[in-house]
């Protein structure tokens, strides 16, 4: 019998690696590539079908959503090119959302220049020290005072996925060269 | 003065600005990649319908999801009928959302404390 080298590859067993890694881990999602509008678009409407099936309810359906389209349009809006450093429109980046026997984890990753990570650090930490009633009152402030930037945002993502969530963002800056790291962030809903 | 409508996308609310039949309504998901260019012309028609205000005025907030860029833009929504409250017309705001939805309950709240004019939040099943 001829050997079939596509069987026998080792390809097949990343592609059987992956698929396992992906139920052992209830991975519902992953994504690697340009975060545009319409992969925004159809990732969260994909999800919402899927969060519409489960027994979560409804708050919960919802701050998963909202996680999702504030993760995404982070990676899309606020990504470096990891080899200038300079901002790079879509960004491209890695997305994720996972199970667990409680809730979802969202994961991002995405390239950014090794020159915002302390202010990405710090933005990320001020609001992780809060409890509930300060970041409310944080949120207050801060909408006050925001400004719809060049890229379209309002500087109040962290605030409201701290908010949202009640959990800590996780967050941890890879190092990929003397200009960029990799910033990868995981948020947990339950 | 010529009313403002415009359909909703997967992206953006149905907007409605219709003082001919003194419906003033956004509903909806509010996401657009870029708020400035979607809510410009609605914060303009607004400038010009604060000049001339029908006898009473009731805006109503139907939405099922905001991202936190559209968040801001509503409030500089609020903010503008705010102005117009203070000048003394007769208008307010209706916060709609589904019972269960705490979060959009208590965005609700948060607009109401932020702007001075009358904000009734309202529940549906």
């Amino acid at each position: 019998m001829k050997e079939n080298s596509f069987a026998n590859s080792e390809f097949m067993d990343f592609v059987y690696s992956v698929h396992e890694n992906m139920v052992k881990n209830d991975i519902m999602l992953i994504y690697e590539g340009e975060v545009n509008q319409d992969i925004t678009k159809t990732f969260t409407t994909l999800t919402q079908k899927n969060l519409e099936e489960s027994e979560a309810n409804l708050p919960i359906k919802k701050r998963v959503y909202h996680v999702m389209v504030e993760c995404l349009q982070n990676i899309g809006k606020h990504s470096d090119n990891a080899e200038s450093g300079l901002p790079e429109i879509p960004g491209t980046g890695i997305f994720m959302v996972s199970r667990s026997p409680e809730g979802y984890y969202v994961i991002t990753g995405n390239p950014v220049a090794n020159s915002r990570i302390d202010e990405i650090a710090e933005m990320i930490e001020t609001v992780n020290k809060m409890d509930k009633e300060e970041i409310k009152a944080y949120y207050k402030k801060k909408i006050l005072e925001s400004r719809i930037s060049e890229k379209g945002g309002a500087g109040l993502g962290f605030i409201d996925i701290v908010k949202k969530t009640g959990n800590k963002i996780e967050f941890h800056f890879q190092k990929i060269n003397d200009i960029a790291s990799f910033f990868v962030m995981k948020t947990y809903i339950n | 003065m010529d009313a403002l409508i415009i359909e909703a996308t997967d992206e953006t609310p149905k907007v409605v600005l219709d003082p001919g039949n003194n419906i003033f309504e956004f509903s909806g998901k509010s996401l657009p990649e870029d708020v400035t260019t979607f809510y410009g012309p609605v914060l303009e028609w607004l400038d010009g319908y604060g000049q001339s205000p029908n006898d009473k005025t009731i805006v109503k907030f139907n939405l099922v999801y905001f991202n936190t860029a559209s968040s801001k833009l509503i409030l500089d929504i609020l903010f503008k009928l705010e102005e117009f409250y203070e000048d003394g017309n007769d208008i307010s705001v209706e916060w709609h959302y589904q019972e269960e939805d705490e979060d959009m309950e208590e965005a609700g709240e948060e607009y109401a404390d932020l702007v001075e004019m009358p904000l009734e939040l309202k529940s549906y099943e």
